[in-house]
């Protein structure tokens, strides 16, 4: 009887280990020339990530004998990522391209991939100093606020009354942000567009809301909101659509295409930005493969060719910007809407 | 080896009486070859896998798991369960992180993060045997307590300042080579083995998962021991704790998530019967290499987490399931053989 039970399990288990078998050959069938560039993520089945994918696979193309390897752990821990990039340090990969979702934990098992040789850059979700080559960010502080008062100028005609309306008072990135707004239109050819009001909402979608009907109380002029947040863009955008002021009142600033789609088609939007997944995905495959191959390298104040997206400039820690965000508008956002 | 209690005379022979071919029968041995087999077909698939140092190093991976499925066995070989056990990692690390924000030093960073794994351990054991609720409701209550304690404490934030000398727990090798946690699990199991195998303690452990009802009139104290392997099973899971946060020197409150199924996985694959009463710890030691193994070699192919899930838990329900089928079909069949039996009087 316990015979038979272990003999049939054992044959289940044998055949199950056999079947697995067959799957392995079939992926294993890498070449071993080929510059091999894994792209580790956060999580999958992120729409933000396999963009990031496209991107990369694009790079890889565009490369010839690049071998992207996609992968992510089950879920979004660091200690899921730990066993991956060491199972990719067993396999002497030639990059690692991470989004880390810890900026210290994967430190100790990037750092002895790199001792074995293989070139770790970051980018989206960076990695600290001491474990990376190279941080690639998907825009800087400087480019984002002169897209933001760019876009603001389009859809207000070049002059007039702007507000902004951001998260909390103490969100640090934002508060960045609107200081380089604030230089950017301190310049001279920024001066007939006024800034008259900041306000917060909290990055909660009612207090936003509020606030923005506050503006249009108060600022019965108002051309354009700036909110520098995919909470208070939507949430703005709702008030103008809801109190009627599409085509007085416009609203832009940083948002997603898969919650501004609708906005933009009613018209209260004319064009928000945000970093393009698909273009950062590519870059960061690109750079990592130049800098594993050494045709480039990380070393502050280093330039590294990255294809169509043009030059990316190492700056003093190791980290780079991409480019400026990406706009959307009518013309695009439909297609986008469903990528992240 | 049969028993016949009819019969007027028979005997317990205090051991199974050797012969190769019921050696060569034992779920351990099936499991041995289960793991060559590994083996062989990872070394064809990959050329990175028959690598001494890539083998040591992917010891690293389900250690930390590997030393709660030893008292997890005890556990549900007495007919318990614990789901908790991911949940008081994260509780212990939060308390490491705490300590360490405070400047508690390498010792009193150890103590707190085994201290809080028995305590958590205890508190489990306490609903189970002191109000007796089943352990399956309680520590899927406590799955949520504890990790929601660590979520209250940590946010979206996370503790990384660690001291230096934490690192060789986690990080450390011996003979330059071994991880010292894989070592760590080597001798722990050879304990747990002798515990289970060769003492008093570990026949209770037996007669409670076979009958506890019975165990309990024969004077042993069922509770006491079922409440203490709660308490093992806590301290294991803090040891784990202080291992993995040494590791990769950082805790946020998601640590370890869903690690109780993988543990659990490793328990039952090594023949522990999850209705309690059997299983052995060799065969756990086995079954611990061979998960590690298929998901390294799986690993060495890239092939994504949740295949790797996939393949594990289709692995757990065939191993469940086929003795019970089997079982349910071999009673049919006698119960059929006997009603022909008696179709012929």
């Amino acid at each position: 009887m316990k015979r038979f039970i272990s003999l049939a399990v054992a044959s289940v288990a044998i055949s199950f280990v056999v079947a697995s078998a067959a799957i392995f050959s079939s992926i294993a069938g890498a070449q071993a020339q080929d510059v091999r560039i894994a792209m580790l993520v956060k999580s999958l089945g992120n729409g933000f990530f396999d963009a990031a994918n496209k991107g990369g696979l694009e790079a890889a193309a565009e490369l010839g004998n690049v071998k992207l390897i996609f992968t992510a752990p089950t879920a979004p821990t660091a200690e899921g990522q730990i066993e991956i990039i060491n199972n990719l340090t067993a396999q002497n990969v030639d990059a690692i391209v991470i989004s880390a979702n810890d900026p210290t934990a994967l430190i100790p098992a990037t750092q002895r991939a790199m001792a074995r040789g293989i070139t770790v850059i970051s980018f989206d979700s960076g990695i600290a100093q001491e474990g990376r080559k190279m941080q690639l960010n998907p825009s800087n502080n400087e480019l984002i606020g002169i897209k933001q008062i760019q876009m603001a100028s389009d859809a207000a005609g070049g002059s007039g009354e702007i507000a902004i309306l951001s998260a909390t008072a103490q969100a640090t990135n934002q508060n960045i942000w609107i200081e380089e707004m604030r230089k950017e239109l301190a310049k001279p050819n920024r001066s007939s567009l006024k800034l008259v009001d900041v306000v917060f909402g909290d990055d909660q979608s009612d207090k936003s809301y509020q606030e923005a009907q506050g503006l249009f109380a108060r600022f019965p002029d108002l051309k354009v909101i700036i909110a520098p947040t995919t909470v208070g863009i939507a949430a703005a955008a709702q008030a103008v659509r809801d109190e009627k002021r599409v085509g007085k009142v416009f609203v832009t600033g940083l948002g997603l295409p898969s919650e501004m789609a609708g906005h933009v088609d009613s018209g209260a939007v004319k064009s928000f930005a945000i970093w393009n997944p698909i273009d950062l995905g590519y870059t960061a495959t690109y750079a990592a493969y130049q800098i594993s191959q050494g045709k480039a390298t990380s070393e502050p104040g280093a330039s590294i060719p990255v294809g169509r997206m043009g030059t990316l400039s190492i700056g003093a820690t190791g980290e780079a910007a991409m480019a400026e965000p990406f706009t959307y508008d009518a013309s695009n956002v439909n297609d986008f809407k469903d990528i992240f | 080896m049969t028993i016949d209690p009819d019969t007027e005379r028979y005997s317990i022979p205090d051991k199974a009486k050797w012969s190769a071919w019921t050696i060569f029968q034992t779920w351990e041995v099936i499991l041995l070859a289960l793991l060559v087999l590994v083996f062989i077909i990872n070394s064809n698939a990959s050329p990175y896998f028959l690598n001494v140092y890539n083998l040591a190093d992917a010891t690293f991976n389900f250690s930390e798991k590997a030393i709660i499925a030893l008292p997890m066995a005890l556990v549900i070989i007495m007919r318990d369960i614990d789901i908790s056990v991911a949940s008081i990692i994260a509780l212990c690390s939060m308390l490491m992180g705490v300590g360490a924000e405070a400047g508690i030093g390498v010792p009193g960073l150890i103590t707190i993060g085994m201290v809080g794994g028995l305590v958590a351990g205890g508190f489990n054991g306490f609903l189970v045997t002191g109000l007796g609720l089943p352990a399956i409701v309680v520590t899927i209550g406590t799955f949520t307590l504890f990790r929601g304690i660590a979520y209250v404490v940590l946010g979206d934030g996370a503790v990384t300042t660690y001291p230096e000398g934490l690192r060789f727990f986690g990080q450390g090798y011996v003979f330059g080579l071994i991880p010292f946690e894989f070592i760590l699990f080597l001798v722990l199991a050879a304990i747990f083995g002798v515990i289970l195998h060769y003492t008093v303690i570990g026949c209770r452990i037996y007669a409670i998962g076979n009958n506890p009802i019975a165990a309990k009139f024969t004077g042993i104290p069922v509770d006491r021991y079922r409440f203490a392997a709660f308490c093992l099973v806590g301290l294991m899971a803090g040891l784990a704790a202080v291992l993995l946060t040494s590791r990769i020197g950082s805790t946020r409150p998601n640590i370890a998530m869903g690690w109780e199924l993988e543990i659990i996985t490793m328990v039952v694959l090594g023949g522990v019967n999850i209705l309690g009463g059997s299983g052995t710890i060799p065969g756990v030691v086995i079954a611990v290499l061979l998960v590690g193994m298929v998901t390294f070699g799986f690993g060495l192919l890239n092939v994504p987490g949740i295949i790797m899930t996939v393949f594990i838990g289709a692995l757990l329900i065939i191993t469940i399931s086929i003795p019970i089928l089997i079982q349910r079909l071999r009673d049919r069949a006698r119960v059929r053989a006997q009603q022909a039996e008696a179709g012929k009087d």
